[in-house]
């Protein structure tokens, strides 16, 4: 059964749409529908926060607790919000009465021209309602999305970490029962569809309907957390004529483990699966931290950042030295590949009409294996890689047994370079064998420059790396420290 | 002797300064209205609930139309033709404008002509407007305009300074100031060194991008609200390109979201095109520029490329210098020649440079015209006499920090800048040794010696650079201000300046002032919005002034309502002026109190006049341009600043670890907004020195477009160990608005101090015998070059 509407909370009202073109964002839909201007637009590509608002959702395992996540309103469509709260920096007061993550801003003289902040209030309100004493680590993970260009963010930061503790009756938690009644509510509404100006947005419950509809319409556009496809609508004026999201597929929101590996679904958001590989990974639990920011972990996804086949998305190398595998399925039939054999050239992939991604299978770690990742970027945060190096070797002693070394940012795809691997296969882990794979990879990349780097930096740095995973092999060798990384410091 | 500063004493930013219970000083701020304390922002409750209200969320007017333009994809071309019909055919398109529709002046250049505001028969830059549409939504509009065909003959562009200056193309003529014979004086030292640099510009990535809506009035005049900090020169241009005159024009500027120099001239050409389009529709149109085509279609700091020679003693001291400084104007002249003047100015920075020639040229390209942005040239000047600094330390191996004292301006002598303008009451050593024994930067240039010579990839370096900044519009005429003040009579008082809020705290600031004279609360002063038909003709809100200019014109008005006040009493009450005081929100006259608002009503029933203008304008300052003598600044802002950074010598990557700042801000009227910009200014100029890279393409089109490709600091930049102080028991000799000093620009500039550091913790690959090229921003990419160059360079010295 379909319904032609989406219908959400906002803040304490049950809003119904319909007839809305599918291709609006929530912060148009705020600011034009509901003439709510709290919430900016900044940069209407997701990179600046200043229009974040959070999403109040069921969680996944328990249905008698809300989650609430931080999302940038410029590129969440509005048929995302079906069956969630959406709150916005209008709602935060109490009466006459500032909120916690609004009266320790003004506090600690956190304003200067105002516009960002409303995105970091929310940012703040969404980090204390999961964390009441947020240590300074935990609110720059939380507020690295937003950008402020006047405080140099040291107010800001003092906000944030003042703590809740005292102070956690705001108008959310008095309503909480009612939210969680509504949104239980809403789980029971047939699946919803959206349409406005010739165009349609529909959101299956499950993967045959998913499959179903593919096979129906091939011509459809999955929509996952779209903080890429969303991009095309904001910047570059596209129509997306079909949207079929995709994340309220039950069998592509899962996040299982086997004996060996770990099963992400495809719609599985980052900051939902980041813990289980920071457990099992710590370097790609770190380097994930930098993927975007909080919003766009908070609804970006592995299958999309895979998916979309960019030659700069992060994860397709560290998937690729791992050996992980993924698996497509069309209209009922499923085969599994090599993340690897995934990727044919620029945005080219052996992805077939109608078939998607339904999961990504990654190898569970096995006793003298290593994953070594390295993100480089102009800026720590929030910032697409220069280069992106992610390093698998097995040792046995020294002798390597097993190496894949993949690279994003130096092809038309994310790849690994065969002649560097061969360089050090079956030898040993030494300088000399080293130097003989840094000299190798230049045969088996030729980057391009652009707007982030040189070919030349590139290619210096991703030998460079090489040579630094090395070193911090050795030193685990020896145990003798040696400090490598600026960016854990 | 070192006289040191007591940094125990100073206001800090470690120390709650919430809102009315900062003691400054060991002493409360005087009196209610507030002067000396940390008073919050007048908007902080709004903005926080998100109820600010910037132009783009004021209610749509009845009929509401938005506009966008075509842009030009050729850097440099005549226009052959262009085919307009498909865009006039789109759908929700109401009108289509050409620059042969503006009925007035086609020219809205602010000083100088050259920027034409919709194409002349050919285009000087990738992104130029041609053509303006209105249309019933922001993305109708957006989309029709890219239905246009034009049809171009290319002309050869010129996109490098080294092809403008070979070419001698230039927006204005060059300039040079000059003292004693400087080629002589290198050529007599004992040292000599030469070099260069490039430094690059910075987009301004304000918040809020441009916005303007343009209301047409019942009588042939537009009512404008902008985004803008020179509300009175888009009256102007809008005004001329309409051809109606001032009086029908009125401007509104209640906020912007941050201007940082960009709003200063670039908010006018949207308002004026926006005008164009509603005179023609005779209904509202708001023009909000999408990030995109913001920073496309926008001027940004100019990048320099300067070059020096340089003579010098055995103990580093300058005897001579040739600074020659190029700045990338753009294609048009803009403000470029004050701002390269600027540059000529700064050229010392803080050092006394002896016999110097500083030429400054202002190179033509064909890209967006470079403009204002905090600091105005200033920063860009500096860099070079910094840059000579370090090079002259590792020459003579010393720390740069022992050459940058031993240059400094003397108190007594050597202290007469090449402009021929005394440094008086200066206080830069004294600030130097303080910050140096505050920061415990000896024991810490001590451990990061060791710490490099214990750790093979990762390095530490250190820099302490101070700034000394000079205060007042180089442009004479512009150092003036008005401002407007009405009591009621509930005691409630309104106050309007010429100066806009852009988050600077200017109102807060004013309104403390104004509250400070009446010695009423704060609260009951509201600061209107900065608005044409209240105060005409004000000077743009920038080079740091609004509140020495606007807090001085508010005073003025506000004390001659006190004065009639205190007239008033005396004939009334039979009292002598002296038995008549504002005290805690009373008005006590002889025996009897009277609470402000009664004696507001009673001076109301008496005819008392309850409203004044103020107006102010800057003492003291001249300058002849022709003779580059004079006194250009009113008095020098300074300050200093000490920052570790630690690099990885495989990446380039880095981290800014510790920064400490003592800044110079006179008695501070609000030492928590002081603190916000120092903070703000810091950071900033660590992100225009270090991630924040404009790119053009050999086409002349930006590729760093939007803030996915150009990075200005996140909240992890920012250091981790942040510790500003404001020098106590400081008030400015000179007399400014409760002897005050300029807060917003200076600061901007302490940010050298990353820069240096990085090339310090460059320096020790190669054990700080070698200086390290590095032109900025110092991107990860630039470090790893530069630390590749020194190592290669040492390589290099031992195989000889």
């Amino acid at each position: 059964m379909v319904a032609n509407t989406i219908k959400f909370l906002l803040n304490n009202d049950v809003v119904e749409i319909e007839n809305l073109d599918p291709n609006t964002t929530v912060l148009q839909y705020l600011r034009e529908q509901q003439f709510k201007s709290g919430t900016k637009e900044g940069c209407a590509s997701g990179d600046c926060g200043a229009c974040t608002v959070v999403l109040a959702e069921l969680d996944a395992e328990n249905s008698k607790q809300l989650n609430y996540k931080a999302v940038n309103a410029c590129i969440t469509f509005v048929g995302n919000l079906h069956g969630k709260q959406l709150i916005t920096v209008e709602d935060l007061k109490d009466g006459a009465k500032l909120h916690h993550a609004q009266q320790t801003i003004v506090d600690n003289h956190g304003t200067q021209c105002g516009f960002c902040t409303p995105g970091f209030v929310m940012s703040s309100f969404a980090l204390h309602k999961h964390n009441q004493n947020p240590n300074r680590d935990e609110v720059l993970e939380a507020l690295a999305g937003n950008l402020c260009r006047c405080t140099g963010y040291r107010s800001i930061i003092d906000a944030a970490i003042t703590s809740s503790e005292n102070t956690d009756d705001d108008s959310f938690a008095k309503h909480y029962q009612d939210t969680l009644a509504t949104l239980n509510e809403f789980t029971k509404l047939p699946t919803p569809t959206l349409n406005g100006n010739g165009n349609t947005y529909l959101a299956p419950q499950n993967i045959d309907e998913l499959a179903t509809e593919l096979v129906r319409e091939p011509k459809s556009t999955l929509l996952a957390g779209g903080t890429d496809l969303a991009l095309s609508v904001t910047q570059n004026l596209a129509v997306v004529k079909k949207l079929v999201y995709i994340g309220n597929v039950a069998e592509l929101t899962t996040l299982e483990e086997t004996d060996t590996e770990i099963v992400i679904g495809s719609a599985v958001p980052y900051s939902e699966f980041i813990d289980t590989l920071h457990h099992y990974y710590p370097d790609l639990g770190d380097m994930i931290e930098r993927i975007g920011a909080k919003q766009v972990r908070n609804t970006g996804t592995l299958g999309g950042n895979v998916g979309n086949a960019s030659p700069i998305g992060d994860m397709p190398p560290a998937l690729i030295a791992l050996g992980a595998t993924m698996t497509l399925h069309l209209n009922g039939v499923e085969r599994t590949i090599l993340v690897e054999d995934y990727f044919v050239d620029y945005k080219k992939t052996v992805l077939q009409t109608s078939e998607f991604i339904k999961s990504i299978q990654i190898p569970k770690p096995v006793a003298g294996q290593t994953l070594k990742l390295y993100k480089i970027s102009k800026r720590l945060d929030d910032d697409i890689s220069a280069v992106l190096a992610a390093f698998f070797i097995e040792q046995d002693g020294q002798k390597i047994t097993k190496v894949r070394l993949a690279f994003g940012g130096m092809a038309a795809i994310p790849k690994r370079g065969p002649a560097a691997e061969a360089a050090l296969l079956g030898k040993d882990l030494t300088k000399e064998s080293v130097a003989l794979a840094k000299a190798a990879l230049a045969t088996d990349f030729q980057p391009m420059t652009d707007v982030r780097a040189s070919d030349k930096y590139r290619m210096t740095v991703a030998q460079n790396l090489i040579e630094k995973c090395y070193l911090e092999l050795q030193s685990a060798h020896t145990r003798e420290v040696i400090e490598t990384r600026v960016v854990n410091y | 002797m070192r006289s040191l500063i007591d940094v125990k004493k100073a206001v800090t930013n470690k120390v709650q300064t919430n809102t009315d219970k900062t003691v400054i000083n060991g002493q409360v701020g005087i009196g209610l209205g507030g002067v000396g304390r940390s008073k919050k922002h007048e908007s902080a409750d709004k903005q926080v609930a998100g109820a600010a209200i910037y132009v783009d969320d004021r209610p749509s007017l009845r009929g509401e139309l938005h506009a966008a333009v075509g842009q030009s994809t050729m850097a440099h071309a005549n226009i052959i033709s262009m085919d307009l019909s498909a865009v006039k055919a789109a759908e929700g398109v109401v009108k289509v404008i050409t620059v042969e529709d503006v009925p007035g002046h086609t020219d809205i250049g602010p000083v100088f002509p050259g920027d034409p505001v919709l194409a002349i028969g050919k285009v000087e830059f990738v992104g130029q407007p041609l053509f303006a549409v209105a249309a019933t939504s922001f993305d109708l509009a957006r989309k029709a305009v890219k239905l246009a065909k034009i049809e171009y003959e290319e002309l050869e562009a010129v996109l490098t300074v080294k092809d403008a200056l070979a070419k001698k193309n230039f927006v204005r003529p060059p300039h040079s100031l000059k003292r004693g014979d400087s080629d002589s004086a290198i050529a007599a030292a004992e040292h000599q060194l030469s070099g260069e640099i490039k430094v690059g510009g910075q987009e301004h990535m304000y918040l809020e991008g441009q916005v303007s809506t343009a209301e047409p009035t019942e009588d042939g005049g537009m009512n404008i609200y902008t985004s803008s900090q020179h509300p009175s020169e888009v009256q102007k241009l809008v005004a001329e390109v309409l051809d109606i005159p001032l009086n029908k024009v009125l401007v509104d500027m209640r906020r912007m979201g941050g201007g940082f120099g960009g709003k200063e001239t670039q908010a006018a050409p949207w308002a004026c095109i926006a005008a164009l389009l509603a005179n023609e529709t005779k209904r509202p149109v708001k023009f909000k520029l999408a990030r995109l085509d913001d920073m496309v279609m926008t001027g940004k700091r100019h990048p320099f490329e300067n070059n020096y020679t340089v003579g010098f003693d055995e103990k580093g001291q300058i005897k001579g210098v040739n600074i020659e400084v190029n700045g990338n104007c753009g294609y048009s002249p803009d403000l470029s020649d004050a701002i390269v003047d600027r540059a000529m100015f700064h050229s010392d920075n803080a050092y006394y440079l002896d016999q110097a020639t500083i030429t400054g040229n202002r190179c033509k390209l064909n890209t967006v015209s470079h403009t204002a942005y905090r600091g105005f040239g200033g920063p860009q000047g500096m860099m070079t006499i910094e840059l000579i600094m370090d090079e002259i330390a590792r020459h003579l191996g010393k720390d740069p920090l022992e050459i940058r004292k031993i240059n400094l301006y003397g108190k007594d002598e050597r202290n007469v800048t090449h402009y021929d303008q005394t440094v008086e009451h200066n206080n830069l050593s004294e600030i130097i040794d303080s910050l140096e024994e505050s920061s415990d930067y000896q024991a810490r240039r001590q451990a990061i010696t060791e710490y490099n010579a214990n750790s093979s990839i990762l390095k530490k370096g250190i820099a302490l650079t101070p700034v000394k900044f000079g205060i007042s519009f180089t442009v004479q005429h512009l150092n003036q201000a008005g401002a407007l003040v009405h009591v009621y009579t509930d005691g409630t008082i309104h106050l309007s300046h010429g100066g806009s809020e852009m988050g600077q705290g200017l109102n807060t600031k004013v309104a403390q002032i104004v509250a400070e004279e009446f010695q009423v609360d704060v609260d009951t002063v509201a600061c209107s919005a900065a608005r044409t038909d209240k105060v005409p003709n004000s000077s743009p809100t920038a080079a740091s002034s609004g509140t020495d200019l606007n807090g001085k014109a508010a005073e003025a008005a506000a004390k001659t309502i006190k004065q009639r006040l205190i007239d008033f009493a005396c004939e009334k009450y039979d009292v002598e002026a002296g038995q008549v005081q504002f005290e805690n929100n009373n008005v006590i006259v002889g025996e009897q109190t009277f609470s402000f608002a009664e004696f507001s009503q009673i001076a109301y029933m008496n005819r008392v006049s309850l409203s004044s203008t103020g107006f102010y304008k800057t003492p003291k300052i001249h300058y002849d341009r022709a003779a580059g003598k004079g006194r250009p600044f009113y008095y020098f802002a300074t300050g200093a600043c000490v920052s570790e950074v630690i690099i990885d010598t495989l990446t380039g990557e880095y981290k800014v670890t510790r920064t400490d700042i003592l800044q110079d801000v006179g008695a501070s009227i609000n030492p928590a907004i002081d603190i916000g910009q120092i903070e703000g200014a810091f950071v900033q100029g660590m992100g225009w020195l270090t991630t924040e890279e404009l790119v053009w393409n050999e086409q002349g089109r930006l590729l760093s477009n939007n803030p996915a490709t150009y990075k200005i600091p996140a909240i992890n930049d920012a250091p981790e160990d942040f510790r500003v102080a404001l020098v106590p028991n400081a008030p400015n000799p000179e007399r400014t608005i409760y002897n005050s000093k300029a807060v917003g620009e200076p600061p901007f500039m302490l940010g050298i101090a990353v820069w240096s550091a990085l090339k310090d913790a460059i320096a020790s690959v190669a054990d700080y015998k070698v200086s390290p090229k590095l032109d900025t921003p110092a991107t990860p990419e630039r470090v790893l070059f530069a630390v590749e160059a020194v190592k290669a360079s040492t390589t290099a010295g031992t195989a000889k």
